[in-house]
C-alpha cells in the first residue's frame, strides 16, 4: 500500500459550534467512535438566564403566598396540655397514620427504614435497569409470582384493617392484572402503555400512591383520638 | 439599545478591577462563554455545555433547580430571622411573636421562610420521583441518587429542626410525636431518643440542640452535598438525557459495547481541562 503512516486523522471542522478538534487513531488500535450529533447550548449566559428566572418565578410565587397566608403560631408550649390530635408535620403524617395501625417498631422504624434502604439501593439492582414490560417477558411464570405477592400483601393489610393502603394496593394490582393481559400490539394506547412498563415502575408508583394517600389521610381526615373526619369538620 | 447595553457591559468586564477579580474576561466567543463557567469556583461545578433538549420544561420540569431555588431563599431568610431569635425556654416563644408583631417585615420573613421549607420538601420529593421515572439513576449515575436520597432526608430533619423553633403548642407537640418514634428502635432506642432532646422529653435543651442543628449543622452539610450533587452531574455525562430510549437501555442490559466513553469524548469537547472520566 502506498499509505505508509502509522494513522489516520480526522477533523471536526465545525469551528463555529465548538472548538476545532483533530484526532489520531493509530493503527492495530480500533477506537469506535460515536459522534455525538446532539445540539448543545452554552451553560453561559443561556441555562444560567433560564435558571434565574425559574428562581426568580418560584420566589415570586412565595413572596405572594407569603403576603397572603400566615404560618401558623399557636399558644405558647404547654407539656401538661395535649393537644386533640397532637399531629406530625405533614410529611410525616403517612408514618403517622401507619403507627396508628401497627405497633411503633414496625411503622416509625422498620418501613422508613425500609423506604430509604430500597430508596439508596435502587441503581444498583439490575431489575430496576432493565426497561422491558413486566410481563413481556417470562410470562408463564411471572404471572403467579406477581399474583402471590398481589394476595399475600392485600390479605396482610386486610388482616390489620389497613384499608386507606389496601385501597391504593388493589388499585395499582388491578392494573398490574389488566397489563399481564395487554400486549404491545394493542390497539388501546393505555393497555400498550401498561403492557410496556417494566416491574420498577409499578413498585415505584405503588410506593408513591400509597405515599400521597396516607400523607392526605393523616392531613386532613383525621381528627381527635385519631378518628376519621371530613377536612371542613371542626375548623 | 440592547446592543449598547451588552458594550457597556463589555467594557466594564475589560476593566482592571473586573480582570482581577474574574478570571475570564470580556467577550462573547464560545470560548469566552465556556471559560465564565470553568474557570469560576461556584460555577466550574456545572458543565459548560447542556444539551438543548434538556432545557425543555418537560424534560426536567426544573424541579432541582426549583429546589435549591428555595433552599437559597431559606438560607436568605434564615439568617435575619437569626438575628430576632434567642433559642430559650420561654424567650423563643416571645421572640417567635416579636416577629409577628413588632419587627418590621418579621411576619413576612417568618412566613416566607416558613412556606419555603414546606415548598423545599415537597420539590424534593417531586425531583426524586421525576429523575425516578426518567430512570435517570441508571449508570454512571447511579452514585448520585444516593447522594440525592442523603439530600433528601438532610431535607427532612432540616425543616423538621426547624419545626420546634417557634416553641408554641404545635411545635412542641409536633416533636414530641416525631421523637417518640425514635424510642420504638430495638435496644438503643431509648439513647437515641435522649441523646437527640438532651432529656428524656423534649424541653430547652432539646430547643437548643435543634437550634444548632437548625442553623449550622444540617446546611453546611447540605451545602456539602449539594456541592458534590451538582458536580456529579457534570462528572457523569450531564444530565440524562436517553429517557426510556428502548434502544439504549437494551444495549445496557445486555452489555453491548457502545463505548460511549471514547464517543462522547469525540462528541463533546473536554473544556474543563481535567480527565472527565476517571
Amino acid at each position: 500500500m502506498a499509505d505508509s503512516k502509522d494513522f489516520i486523522a480526522g477533523v471536526d471542522s465545525n469551528a463555529k459550534k465548538s472548538p476545532r478538534r483533530i484526532v489520531f487513531i493509530t493503527r492495530r488500535t480500533s477506537a469506535q467512535v460515536k459522534a455525538e450529533t446532539e445540539d448543545q447550548i452554552q451553560t453561559f449566559p443561556e441555562v444560567m438566564f433560564r435558571a434565574a428566572v425559574a428562581i426568580m418565578t418560584l420566589a415570586i410565587v412565595l413572596v405572594w403566598v407569603s403576603l397572603l397566608f400566615n404560618a401558623p403560631l399557636e399558644g405558647l408550649a404547654d407539656p401538661s396540655h395535649t393537644p386533640n390530635p397532637a399531629k406530625a408535620p405533614w410529611y410525616f403524617l403517612g408514618l403517622q397514620e401507619l403507627l396508628h395501625y401497627f405497633p411503633p417498631v414496625v411503622a416509625g422504624v422498620l418501613v422508613p427504614g425500609l423506604v430509604v434502604m430500597a430508596l439508596i439501593v435502587i441503581p444498583y439492582f439490575k431489575v430496576n435497569i432493565e426497561a422491558d414490560g413486566l410481563f413481556l417477558k417470562d410470562r408463564p411464570k411471572r404471572l403467579p409470582i406477581f399474583l402471590v405477592i398481589a394476595a399475600a400483601l392485600s390479605l396482610f393489610l386486610l388482616v390489620f384493617k389497613v384499608y386507606v393502603a389496601l385501597i391504593p394496593t388493589l388499585i395499582i394490582a388491578l392494573l398490574m392484572l389488566l397489563a399481564s393481559q395487554s400486549s404491545p400490539q394493542s390497539p388501546s394506547a393505555f393497555r400498550r402503555y401498561l403492557a410496556a412498563r417494566p416491574l420498577s415502575y409499578w413498585v415505584m408508583t405503588w410506593f408513591l400512591f400509597e405515599l400521597v394517600v396516607l400523607t392526605a389521610i393523616g392531613t386532613f381526615f383525621r381528627g381527635p383520638g385519631w378518628s376519621l373526619v371530613w377536612p371542613w369538620q371542626g375548623l | 439599545m440592547a446592543k449598547t447595553l451588552d458594550q457597556h457591559f463589555d467594557d466594564l468586564r475589560s476593566t482592571r478591577v473586573w480582570r482581577s477579580i474574574f478570571r475570564s474576561g470580556a467577550g462573547s466567543s464560545t470560548l469566552k462563554r465556556a471559560m465564565a463557567i470553568q474557570q469560576n469556583v461556584f460555577l466550574h461545578l456545572f458543565s459548560t455545555k447542556v444539551r438543548t433538549r434538556m432545557l425543555s420544561f418537560s424534560a426536567t420540569w426544573y424541579l432541582g433547580t426549583l429546589t435549591l431555588g428555595t433552599f437559597l431563599i431559606l438560607v436568605a431568610t434564615g439568617i435575619p430571622l437569626m438575628l430576632y431569635y434567642h433559642p430559650s425556654v420561654p424567650q423563643a416563644y416571645a421572640d417567635t411573636k416579636d416577629l409577628q408583631f413588632v419587627v418590621s417585615s418579621g411576619l413576612f420573613l417568618r412566613n416566607l421562610h416558613r412556606w419555603s421549607a414546606h415548598a423545599m420538601v415537597f420539590l424534593v420529593f417531586a425531583h426524586m420521583f421525576k429523575v425516578f421515572y426518567r430512570g435517570a439513576y441508571r449508570s454512571p449515575r447511579e452514585f448520585n441518587w444516593v447522594i440525592g436520597v442523603i439530600l433528601l432526608l438532610i431535607t427532612l430533619l432540616l425543616s423538621y429542626t426547624g419545626y420546634l423553633l417557634p416553641w408554641d403548642q404545635l411545635a412542641y407537640w409536633a416533636i414530641t410525636v416525631g421523637s417518640n418514634i425514635a424510642s420504638a428502635v430495638p435496644v438503643i432506642g431509648y439513647k437515641i431518643h435522649f441523646l437527640l432532646l438532651g432529656g428524656h422529653a423534649v424541653n430547652a435543651n432539646a430547643l437548643l440542640r435543634f437550634y444548632v442543628l437548625h442553623c449550622m449543622i444540617l446546611p453546611l452539610t447540605a451545602i456539602f452535598f449539594i456541592a458534590i450533587h451538582f458536580w456529579r452531574i457534570r462528572k457523569d455525562g450531564g444530565l440524562y438525557a436517553h429517557s426510556s430510549e428502548p434502544a439504549v437501555l437494551q444495549a445496557q442490559v445486555q452489555g453491548t459495547p457502545t463505548s460511549p466513553k471514547i464517543g462522547e469524548k469525540w462528541g463533546t469537547p473536554d473544556t474543563s481541562g481535567g480527565k472527565e472520566e476517571q
